[in-house]
């Protein structure tokens, strides 16, 4: 196909969605529905067009381009759109803060946001982390040796997964006070079926044929796990913990929502929103985001390591 | 049969363990309640004791079902405000805050996996779309979002916009992502084969679309719908926390704030309930699709 005419539908393709997106926000505000056709809107047309043609013709290209330049291009224009529908429509900063005034908030209290994060994730999440999935890696390993529960459990299992278990945390705080406790023990329980069900999976996940090798090197159970089913298991363990790892920040943060001590992520966000001082509550889910990313980073990254053999991990540098 | 018996097993075993907890959390109560009264009671009637406090730590299985047949059944047809009398569900049941809850979730599940399955054929379409997007699409999740729901709802309804839509954002956000994934997985599943055999018909860009991709697509799109129809749930839940009105988290929050252990306990069973059922009727639309579509599971 031509790359010029097919640069060319892209760009109209990005430009059709802004449009959509305006039209749509126009719906809601009054304000916005007057202002559209005026040389506001155009800018941020503009701006949204020519960064996206620079995309569109930075991807079109056959040769190589440094990984990561076209997401960055994207979000700081996002970034950048943000920034400019502040300014130009003066949106009130009790609403939509604009991102240069979170980040002048980020800068002069990061004190108090580095003992949020201790608190929040340095010792609720993790700590619960760490307890509901090595939990959960023993259980799997104790219902592996019968079929009948494994048949039993995973549909239960599977079925707790799906449950709306941050439900459970006015309990658990209840149970366990205010302070961290409580949240580790929330984000126990929301890990725990998930990374399970991940867990039996992957050890069900060796082969007749190799499992038949074992038996022929005579290879106690202990032995086969260890050499075996356990490397063979790390891809869904991993899969699993994955997942639990976005379900950990949220359970921790969720949890505070329903008593905390004077510090914490979740309470911050919910006492600031009480203010309307909302700059310093961006500056807290800025924090959560890039707490959640490297937290999922290095799970990822961990994998890579452990399973450099699995198939998904071959062949990607 | 074999699995039934199995999960029959887990079941029973649960409840098991259920009943031991909670004479072991509730026991410290009943002694210091007989302490107080000057008298030491034997073991039977603690364990009597700790089956039927008004306000367990943890209240027993036969206690959280007595309370959510009193909230459902008995409400509506023997109440006041129930169903049989006033005509309309009754206020005080759940099935009432259930039903709000559901239409909060299907709203937000319905604009999520519909914007999840645009976002997925333009990622699939477009380079720039997907070396752009996609990353973002997956950051966007490591924000416990969640956890910041309840903000959104304030800062929505102070600027005018309530009722069901504050609480379909949220649950629209947290189902797009898993239908994001599973679709763009589904829609780049048919073999370099078979996009072959299409070039060499001479098939245009739609006709590979809806007669290739698109059906091929159709078992991740179910198994993603689960998903994000779960994640939904979740999310209208958590942004009923801090509104008033009507809804299971709003219920939730009230029974925390009161100490109703056993009201809590018969709001998750519903919350239960209807995730289940919510799972089960697209999994029964996924069964009667891929069948007739020609897919054997």
């Amino acid at each position: 196909m031509n790359g010029m005419t097919q640069w060319g539908r892209a760009v109209l393709w990005g430009f059709g969605c802004a449009l959509v997106l305006l039209l749509l926000l126009a719906l809601f505000s009054p304000g916005l529905r007057a202002g559209l056709f005026d040389w506001r809107a155009a800018t941020l047309l503009a701006v949204w067009g020519g960064t996206w043609a620079l995309n569109a013709w930075l991807s079109a290209r056959p040769a190589r381009l440094p990984r990561g330049l076209v997401p960055l291009i994207f979000g700081l224009t996002l970034l950048a759109l943000w920034e400019l529908v502040v300014r130009f429509y003066q949106v009130s900063p009790v609403i939509l803060p604009a991102p240069s005034a979170v980040a002048v908030t980020f800068g002069s209290s990061t004190g108090l946001l580095w003992a949020d994060f201790v608190q929040t994730i340095l010792k609720g999440a993790l700590a619960g982390y760490a307890i509901g999935g090595i939990a959960a890696l023993a259980a799997a390993i104790a219902i592996d040796r019968s079929p009948f529960l494994q048949r039993g459990l995973l549909p239960v299992g599977n079925f707790i997964a799906a449950l709306p278990i941050v439900g459970i945390a006015p309990i658990l705080v209840m149970w366990f006070g205010f302070d961290w406790q409580s949240k580790a023990a929330v984000v126990v329980v929301m890990v725990f079926f998930p990374m399970l069900v991940n867990c039996v999976e992957g050890l069900k996940a060796t082969e007749p044929m190799q499992r038949d090798l074992m038996a022929t090197y005579s290879a106690t159970w202990a032995q086969s796990l260890v050499k075996l089913r356990l490397p063979a298991a790390m891809p869904f363990i991993f899969n699993g913990l994955k997942i639990a790892s976005t379900l950990a920040l949220i359970g921790a943060i969720v949890a505070e929502f329903f008593g905390s001590p004077v510090v914490g992520m979740g309470f911050r966000i919910s006492t600031e929103v009480g203010k309307l001082r909302l700059d310093m509550v961006w500056a807290e889910i800025t924090v959560a985001a890039l707490a959640g990313s490297a937290f999922y980073g290095l799970v990822a990254l961990i994998e890579k390591r452990v399973t450099f053999w699995h198939p998904s991990q071959r062949g990607r540098g | 049969m074999r699995t039934l018996l199995a999960v029959a097993t887990v079941v029973l075993a649960i409840l098991v363990i259920w009943y031991v907890a909670a004479f072991g959390l509730n026991r410290q109560w009943t002694l210091d309640q007989a302490a107080r009264a000057g008298n030491t009671p034997g073991f039977a009637e603690v364990l009597r004791d700790t089956m039927a406090q008004e306000r367990p730590k943890l209240p027993a299985p036969h206690q959280v079902g007595a309370e959510f047949w009193k909230l459902t059944w008995v409400e509506e047809v023997e109440g006041r405000r129930g169903i049989v009398q006033s005509g309309s569900f009754s206020n005080r049941g759940l099935i009432h805050h259930a039903l709000v809850t559901f239409s909060a979730t299907m709203l937000g599940f319905a604009f999520g996996a519909g914007f999840g399955v645009l976002l997925a054929v333009g990622i699939v379409h477009n380079r720039a779309m997907d070396l752009s997007v996609m990353p973002w699409a997956i950051a966007s999740q490591t924000i416990p979002i969640v956890a910041i729901a309840p903000m959104i709802i304030v800062v929505l309804n102070s600027v005018g916009i309530s009722g069901l839509i504050p609480k379909a954002v949220i649950a629209a956000y947290l189902s797009f992502f898993p239908v994001v994934v599973g679709m763009v997985k589904g829609l780049r599943s048919p073999e370099a084969m078979q996009l072959d055999q299409l070039r060499t018909w001479n098939a245009s860009g739609a006709q590979g679309f809806f007669k290739l991709r698109l059906p091929a697509s159709m078992p991740y799109f179910f198994a993603s719908l689960k998903v994000g129809i779960a994640a939904s749930l979740v999310g209208t839940i958590v942004a009923e926390l801090p509104l008033g009105g009507a809804g299971l988290g709003t219920r939730l929050l009230a029974g925390s704030y009161y100490g109703q252990t056993i009201q809590i306990w018969a709001t998750l069973i519903a919350a239960a309930i209807l995730a289940s059922l919510m799972v089960g009727a697209v999994g029964m639309v996924q069964r009667v699709t891929l069948r007739r579509m020609g897919f054997t599971r």
